[in-house]
């Protein structure tokens, strides 16, 4: 049995708060270039210029890329063979507070939906925990903005609308986001399992490199066709039209029941932040 | 060609700006988002003096990142702009001239800027830090127990933006996107 000491765990996700909202990943970095160099519309060309600026001076000078630094997802694999020294959830969230606060980033959790008092630390932070066999700890921190949050949706469709039915859903989600989500977006769709399960699959999907494509060739080959269609609606980079609305699609997919077709698309914007370590 | 611009936004100047238009835009302007609007709005309701000149003012849509070392703001850049449309057409009826958010924007919204004479400015969302380095002075001046919400008074140097939808209610949204579309030979 290997033995993590709690503290660890929130020295390790204080840093990736910070990190994540500070760097982009490399492939996400890679997309907005080549997407500047293959745009055509003029405009377009100029905003994508201004995202790559943008971005290069956020890691230039360590700040948030974006004012939104989310809310803070983290994901746990844990090995069986690993056990923790101390509360692991409290140790999450003291590498939240830790992070938010000295790394000057916003604070934007609210205690509860309705009453919305804000809770100043950006704590609680959104904690999936997965069992993995090893005696490892995979530690991803994933800050996710609201603006692109709020125009992810979720249907579950009737097993007859098959592949076709996946495919205008998910054009129906970037086109009901249109400017709104802050467009290139990268898309995270989750097939199958359950209505929760479907959602939580579509996250996992963002935390995919966009340079790594689905491993069946059936969902490699969507997710190049569902890019395609998307960067053929002309909604463009902040809805201003031109070719580059999303930098990638990224799909995940698991059993489901006979009865059903669950689907979630997870739209990010080109704020695609997520940073893993490994203890 | 960019339109540099000046605040107070006068009604003359707005009627000057076009949809598709590129701006810079400097002098001083206001930060609210939902939980500001949503008290601003209850001042209005309740015939009480608001805490800023909103004749021929602009807002913008953002709650910034603290500020880091010797920055005057932390990252700020747009957010969504629909969120506000619940309170907006009030705060156009008092003479809002400018609004700076991201994203669409509802009828009633664009009604009430044709009606009284008020333009809409897209800001690119994500680019926080880059728009950080256009406001030289940032101080709260209402709210203060919102945080990132509070309301500010800001002073911006050449503030990038574009102008998405203008006082007759052009939209770049839909005509950048449909021009874009047919010079590419696909007509929406």
């Amino acid at each position: 049995m290997r033995e993590i000491d709690a503290k660890d765990i929130t020295e390790q996700v204080k840093r990736l708060c910070m990190e994540a909202n500070s760097y982009l990943p490399e492939d996400i970095k890679e997309r907005i270039c080549r997407s500047e160099q293959e745009e055509p519309w003029e405009l377009a060309k100029n905003i994508l210029g201004i995202i790559r600026e943008n971005y290069q001076i956020a890691e230039e000078n360590y700040v948030p890329v974006c004012q939104d630094t989310g809310m803070a997802c983290v994901f746990l694999e844990i090995g069986q063979d690993v056990h923790i020294n101390g509360n692991l959830e409290e140790a999450v969230n003291e590498g939240v507070r830790q992070g938010y606060t000295e790394g000057c980033l916003r604070k934007s959790v609210v205690r509860d939906p309705l009453d919305r008092v804000n809770t100043k630390d950006n704590t609680p932070a959104l904690i999936y925990y997965d069992i993995v066999p090893g005696d490892g700890l995979k530690l991803t921190v994933a800050p996710k903005g609201f603006g692109s949050e709020n125009m992810s949706q979720i249907k579950m469709l009737k097993p007859s609308d098959g592949i076709q039915g996946v495919k205008d859903f998910i054009l129906k989600v970037v086109e009901d986001a249109g400017p709104n989500p802050c467009p290139p977006i990268v898309v995270g769709v989750g097939i199958g399992g359950t209505f929760d399960k479907a959602a939580l699959l579509a996250k996992k999907a963002l935390m995919r490199s966009t340079n790594v494509r689905n491993a069946s060739p059936l969902y490699a080959a969507l997710e190049e066709e569902m890019l395609q269609k998307i960067n053929s609606l002309g909604i463009g980079p902040q809805g201003v039209g031109g070719r580059t609305t999303a930098l990638a699609v990224n799909i995940e997919q698991m059993p489901t029941h006979i009865a059903g077709l669950p689907v979630a698309v997870n739209i990010n914007c080109h704020v695609t932040r997520h940073k893993t370590v490994e203890l | 060609m960019e339109k540099r611009i000046t605040t107070p936004l006068t009604l003359e100047q707005v009627k000057d700006l076009k949809c598709g238009d590129s701006v810079l835009i400097s002098g001083v302007i206001y930060t609210a988002r939902d939980a500001a609007h949503k008290r601003l709005c209850e001042l209005i309701a309740q015939g009480k003096e608001l805490p800023f000149e909103v004749k021929d003012s602009v807002i913008y849509y953002v709650g910034p990142a603290p500020a880091k070392g010797s920055q005057v703001i932390g990252s700020a850049g747009p957010t969504t702009s629909y969120r506000m449309d619940a309170y907006s057409p009030a705060l156009i009826a008092l003479g809002q001239r400018g609004m700076i958010g991201k994203g669409k924007r509802s009828p009633e919204v664009v009604e009430a800027m044709k009606q009284h004479g008020a333009v809409y400015f897209g800001a690119i969302g994500g680019a926080g830090a880059l728009l950080s380095r256009c406001i030289k002075k940032a101080e709260v001046i209402a709210y203060e127990d919102l945080g990132a919400e509070a309301l500010r008074r800001l002073e911006v140097e050449d503030l990038p933006a574009f102008v998405i939808i203008d006082c007759e209610g052009n939209n770049l949204y839909e005509t950048g996107r449909k021009e874009y579309l047919e010079s590419v030979g696909q007509v929406k």
